[in-house]
């Protein structure tokens, strides 16, 4: 297993915490962290043909805009504190796509931020850690 | 811009009243333009008793010849389509483009629309059982010419310089002609299929589409939306115009979410309805085998069945149209093949699975009492068999057709915008020209009656596929060469299943 620490963000404050985690979680273990944001996405959704049609243009614009306002905020604060960083965006269902890129890249560690979705909300769709905990291969750490 | 077309709309909206007596006038001027065309198109030879319509031939041969030439890829290539939509072999890393579902998924819902309800019942109203063996047969050979176009519709699409995509028949003619060193015949046929699809999209995929949505409305309201066409009409062609021109997408999105679970519901409830007259089953079946054979009571016997059968599921599947190939070019893949195979499951779940069950739902009913529907026909008819199970069915299925009409009409304002670009570019003011005039023809679909608007739509429906077959025919050798090469490439490992 590669001393890397997977670390998914997606702008929110909670994110923001689980980012001081991993960077002192990386310092002390001297891990490199790969910064990743999962862009929500299903494969299996109904579409009109025009959305079809201006797919990939959107999610060139959905990349580039995850890139600019959250992930390069976040890789510069984590090269700030002198930690190797590693960048992705990728679509997909979050939990699921975590898994596949821990697998992938062999990580020690997956951090996430927890969302703090309440009631209802989380109740129907479950929460990404809640389904991260049950079936991620490798130890997940959520930052409250 | 904008302001004009708005005191447009408010100015036909204000004198919308005066309409009130229109329909008649439309119909009276509707009537001879559809007995006109009708009669070119539906060009028919007489055969054994029956007349054929030479397109109707037209079609199925080009049908048999490419499930032959293929290698009967519908069956064959069955098991593999599933595992495509499934994403088996879909790369995570394309993850966020358009995945073989989503074409799927889209190019059904343009073609799940009224004919699946109230088309088959005019096709065993004038066919009889028997029609519906032959719809079965036409959905089995239509997924074969399905598989062609819509392998060649990503083959040949244009990526766009903003980086979205145009593909179908035009373009696969158009490239793939000019490919074969034929580029002045390619560009002729190009053009030919982009009209065709223009003019044709205002019916099969518009005024057909309204018109069954106001006739369902009108019965279930009890007849209260008699000769009030024009309000229906307007209010359905304002809720589009919100849609393709407004660039209200969350009605579109919320439609396209709504419509398959419209889907699977009428399925189900299709299903109780056949189960619940159980005991009409084993006589609707051998109905539908020995009408297709004796073709009893039906004008032509057999010959005649089977024209109906095979006309009704090609207006329901589109196969041989291409405007399918048009949804499905969106589709993110490397080997075009692919989608091909995804394509087969549309015929098979339009028109093998959606209208067979529709056929059984009435004929079970018709099985135990000839005359449950009375002089109704179309969606009427369909919505009369429910009832008898089910009193309070009509409305659900009333807001299934809407939407269903809606979807599709959503989906061929498309197809028929992609036709008007290919010929006038894409430029943004070009296209408002050609969505405002559908918008016109939704409104128009519920003042005319249901003979001249399917007379008029089927024709020029069928008037597309002599571009398209025809193209098929020359382009044929490429599709089986992707073929042979893609399923050469499965064989040797080289394209691996993603799934463990």
């Amino acid at each position: 297993m590669s001393n890397t620490v997977l670390l998914a963000v997606d702008g929110s404050d909670g994110s923001h915490r689980a980012t001081a985690h991993a960077i002192a979680r990386a310092k002390l273990g001297g891990a490199k962290i790969l910064l990743t944001y999962v862009i929500e996405w299903s494969a299996y959704s109904f579409n009109t043909p025009e959305e079809n049609a201006e797919r990939h243009k959107r999610r060139e614009q959905e990349i580039a805009k995850a890139t600019s306002s959250v992930v390069e905020p976040a890789a510069e604060r984590l090269r700030g504190e002198g930690v190797e960083v590693e960048t992705l965006v990728v679509h997909g269902p979050p939990a699921e796509t975590l898994i596949r890129l821990a697998k992938e890249h062999d990580v020690a560690q997956i951090v996430i931020g927890r969302r703090g979705e309440s009631g209802i909300k989380s109740l129907i769709f479950g929460s990404v850690a809640g389904n991260l905990i049950q079936t991620s291969p490798v130890p997940v750490v959520v930052v409250p | 811009m904008n302001r004009i077309i708005l005191s447009l709309v408010t100015l036909f909206c204000l004198s919308a009243p005066a309409f009130a007596g229109i329909d008649d006038r439309i119909n009276n001027i509707t009537k001879p333009i559809a007995a006109f065309i009708g009669s070119v198109v539906f060009f028919k030879i007489p055969l054994f008793g029956a007349e054929l319509p030479l397109v109707v031939l037209w079609l199925v041969i080009g049908a048999v010849f490419f499930t032959v030439y293929m290698g009967f890829i519908n069956l064959r290539g069955f098991g593999h389509a599933i595992k495509l939509v499934r994403g088996d072999y879909s790369d995570p890393n394309s993850s966020g483009e358009v995945s073989h579902f989503q074409a799927l998924a889209t190019a059904v819902s343009g073609t799940v629309g009224i004919g699946n309800i109230g088309g088959v019942a005019v096709a065993v109203t004038v066919g009889g059982a028997g029609a519906t063996f032959w719809l079965i047969v036409a959905g089995i050979l239509g997924m074969s010419t399905k598989f062609v176009e819509c392998t060649l519709g990503v083959k040949y699409r244009l990526e766009n310089e903003d980086g979205s995509v145009s593909g179908g028949p035009m373009y696969y003619l158009d490239k793939g002609f000019t490919e074969l060193g034929m580029a002045g015949f390619g560009r002729f046929m190009g053009i030919f299929y982009a009209v065709g699809i223009c003019i044709g999209a205002l019916g099969i995929g518009n005024m057909f589409q309204s018109n069954q949505a106001y006739v369902q409305l009108n019965t279930v309201a009890g007849g209260a939306l008699d000769g009030m066409g024009w309000l229906v009409g307007l209010i359905l062609a304002g809720v589009v115009f919100a849609v393709i021109i407004g660039g209200i997408k969350s009605i579109a999105r919320v439609t396209e979410k709504v419509v398959p679970f419209m889907a699977v519901f009428y399925c189900v409830f299709a299903i109780i309805v056949i189960l619940m007259n159980f005991t009409a089953i084993p006589q609707a079946i051998s109905n539908i085998f020995t009408g297709a054979f004796t073709g009893e009571g039906v004008a032509g016997g057999a010959i005649g069945a089977l024209i109906i059968g095979f006309q009704r599921a090609v207006f329901s599947n589109e196969a041989g149209i291409g405007s399918a190939s048009i949804a499905h070019s969106a589709v993110k893949t490397s080997e075009p093949v692919t989608e091909g195979y995804v394509s087969l499951l549309e015929p098979f779940i339009d028109t093998i699975v959606i209208c067979t069950i529709t056929a059984l739902v009435i004929g079970t009913s018709q099985v135990m009492d000839p005359n449950f529907a009375g002089d109704a026909t179309g969606v009427a008819m369909t919505s009369a068999a429910f009832e008898r199970q089910f009193s309070w069915f009509p409305t659900p299925l009333a807001v299934a057709a809407l939407l269903f009409a809606f979807s599709t009409m959503i989906s061929w304002s498309y197809y028929g915008l992609k036709g008007w670009t290919y010929l006038f570019g894409e430029d943004a003011k070009t296209q408002m020209i050609y969505k405002v005039i559908f918008c016109v023809f939704v409104a128009l679909g519920c003042m005319v009656q249901l003979g001249p608007i399917l007379d008029i739509s089927d024709a020029l429906v069928f008037l597309i596929c002599v571009p398209n077959i025809l193209g098929l025919y020359f382009l044929a050798p490429i599709v089986k060469k992707e073929m042979l090469k893609y399923q050469a490439k499965l064989d040797s490992g080289e394209i691996k299943s993603f799934r463990n």
